[in-house]
């Protein structure tokens, strides 16, 4: 239809019109894979989730409405009874659990990212080196890095607790990814561990962007260091920051193989991608799972979406 | 009122030596441009001046005290930039304030000092501007602003007309030329590689080669005693004939310099003849391109009026006293020469 459209709009030249044919047809490929790869499975879970449909037939669901998302019943005593994922406890805590890694993983990774960048901007002798090497943790395949930090952790063997009691700072082993009080401490710190040279990769490519001259003219005025890291770093770097904090922001909110393989089963863990992949899978509550899959999508784009336009608002700010 | 004196200064990046031991006096209150080709050390030497580049060795003097070990906040400088270094997310108000507010300066004294100087560039009603909305001469006139609320004893310019194009440089020229009458109290340094801004704003001139000073001196002396081939060549436009080979011997020397405005056509006493293969009019001037058989055309300034056809015969004549004779090593041959009777 939309070529159609083009071939037939009378006011197009015969040149343009074979440019805009040309451009369709060098974009088509990429249309249609992007349409079976992301806009296909989307629009089928968006679909299953209103479905009774279950994983063992996934062509003979019915229609259920909002039944996964929210529905209640209210009986001759008066009582109402809700049920679906709006109302399942076990959500609301994935919500949260997935929420609070998001914030406090990407807040640390941020400043870490950007204190390592500092140092990365600076001239020193084997920067090119250090630049390589910091690198290295991102570059490990996570479920690999997961199993190494699950080691390191370990209750009775990982070298944490060994370290941690010969230096006097814990008294007894603690079963770090196992109990519920620290495991959401492990992830976080195998995770910002990971993260951060990624961060620190973005803000120094912002930071790079930054003339000298700025700060040789805020050198030749004797303006203190601290002060043009606040005043003149800061404010320059932050469209880059912003960029890195998106990317960062949409990654953790849909963590899953750290959790699934650091701390499985964990209350304190357990983020919305992974609660919505055990109903999924492992419960057999497919349109369930779909629903959960679905409000994880439009979580996500609700962040972006509150994120850009929180951006636009400061940088006007700036302008007045 | 700073005297700036250089001695012996050396500046080595790694094993290149940039600046090779530089001995000059900058006189208080005087406008001295450094000049020369890109990589001849001008920016350097600035650099090393206002303290952002450390000194490998020699001594750098401001009334004669030692600057060698002060950081450049301590030694009362104010420097613009080719790039302007206004910081983009700030008005220009905050640009101009920003160095001072470190400078033990009472908020009224600082807002009197930025409006007084935004007044004398003709920026105060911009001030509420950030720099992105500014043209690119209104930002060099924010550059000099900030630069000149600092009161500072000594002014640096790093190119700063570089970024313009050519009519504004021209105007910004003369703002800098009017600045320098009104600030006489401030030793100004200024760095270019553009010898028309040398010769146009310079009290002194100081043109510098592969790190070393070639000649130091007014705009006069250098245009009419230029110590060097270099120099001859550097200083002026269009740029001194040179001749070689015969030409030269009658005149007993290895290469003979004259200027294009100090050739006449004279058919009778023309002493070199050449047919004339390019003309260039320039309005008020109007320059003749002669083959005389060597390598390079001579070129010959005319007044406006005159017109010349290609492929016309002619015969020139030096005005003998501004001739420049060198010896084989670029140096002038001074002992006989006309020149020492201007």
């Amino acid at each position: 239809m939309f070529k159609k459209h083009i071939l037939t709009t009378p006011e197009v030249s015969s040149l343009q019109r074979q440019k805009l044919r040309a451009a369709f047809w060098f974009l088509a490929p990429m249309l249609l894979v992007l349409f079976c790869v992301a806009a296909w499975p989307l629009l089928r879970s968006i679909y299953f989730s209103f479905t009774n449909t279950s994983l063992t037939n996934l062509y003979g669901g019915e229609w259920v409405g909002f039944k996964n998302y929210l529905t209640w019943k209210t009986f001759s005593s008066g009582r109402t009874i809700y049920s679906g994922t709006l109302a399942d406890p076990a959500w609301w805590n994935a919500v949260w659990n997935t929420v609070r890694f998001a914030v406090v993983s990407v807040s640390l990774e941020t400043i870490i990212g950007l204190m390592v960048a500092l140092v990365l901007n600076a001239e020193f002798k084997g920067r090119g080196l250090v630049r390589a090497a910091i690198l290295i943790p991102w570059a490990i395949p996570t479920i690999v890095s997961a199993k190494m930090w699950a080691w390191m952790f370990n209750d009775q063997f990982g070298i944490i607790n060994d370290m941690l009691l010969s230096v006097g700072l814990i008294d007894h082993k603690i079963a770090w990814t196992a109990n519920i009080d620290t495991a959401m401490l492990s992830v976080l710190i195998v995770d910002i561990w990971k993260t951060t040279p990624f961060m620190a990769l973005l803000c120094l490519a912002g930071l790079q962007m930054i003339p000298r001259d700025m700060y040789e003219s805020a050198k030749i005025d004797g303006v203190h260091p601290i002060k043009v890291f606040f005043q003149v770093t800061l404010p320059l770097v932050k469209p880059a920051l912003m960029v890195a904090v998106i990317f960062r922001t949409l990654d953790a909110l849909r963590m899953f193989d750290l959790v699934y393989v650091l701390t499985p089963n964990s209350k304190a863990t357990k983020t919305m991608s992974i609660i919505s992949r055990e109903n999924l899978i492992e419960f057999d509550k497919f349109a369930y799972g779909s629903a959960q899959s679905t409000l994880l999508f439009a979580i996500i784009a609700l962040f972006v979406a509150l994120y850009i336009w929180l951006g636009k608002l400061d940088l006007s700010g700036e302008k007045s | 009122m700073a005297k700036i004196e250089l001695k012996n200064l050396i500046k080595t990046f790694g094993s290149t030596d940039v600046i090779r031991g530089v001995d000059l006096t900058i006189n208080a209150g005087e406008l001295m441009v450094f000049v020369g080709p890109s990589g001849c050390g001008k920016s350097t030497l600035l650099r090393l001046i206002c303290g952002l580049e450390d000194i490998t060795s020699g001594e750098l003097l401001f009334d004669g005290v030692s600057m060698n070990d002060k950081v450049p906040s301590e030694r009362g400088i104010a420097m613009v930039f080719q790039s302007y270094a206004l910081y983009p997310h700030m008005s220009v108000y905050k640009n101009m304030a920003f160095g001072l507010k470190l400078a033990n300066v009472s908020p009224q004294e600082m807002k009197n000092r930025v409006l007084e100087a935004a007044k004398m560039l003709q920026i105060d009603h911009l001030l509420e501007r950030l720099p992105k909305q500014l043209s690119g001469g209104q930002r060099q006139r924010v550059a000099i602003g900030r630069a000149i609320v600092r009161d500072p004893r000594v002014f640096l310019f790093d190119e700063p007309l570089s970024n313009l194009d050519a009519s504004l440089r021209v105007d910004t020229r003369l703002e800098i030329a009017k600045l320098h009458h009104k600030m006489k109290d401030t030793t100004m340094v200024y760095v270019t590689h553009d010898q028309v801004e040398a010769m146009t704003l310079a009290d002194r001139i100081c043109v510098l080669r592969d790190g070393n000073i070639e000649q130091v001196g007014t705009p006069e002396e250098l245009y009419s005693h230029p110590k060097s081939l270099f120099v001859a060549g550097f200083i002026g436009s269009p740029k001194m004939n040179f001749l070689t080979g015969d030409i030269a011997e009658k005149h007993h020397c290895h290469t003979l310099g004259i200027r294009p405005e100090h050739l006449v056509i004279d058919h009778l006493d023309g002493i070199w003849s050449g047919e004339v293969v390019h003309t260039e009019n320039l309005g008020a001037d109007f320059f003749v391109f002669l083959d005389l058989g060597i390598k390079e055309p001579l070129v010959v300034r005319l007044d406006g009026q005159q017109r010349i056809p290609l492929g016309t015969q002619v015969n020139v004549r030096p005005l003998e006293e501004h001739l420049h004779r060198f010896d084989n090593n670029g140096l002038p041959i001074t002992l006989t020469s006309n020149r020492e009777k201007i």
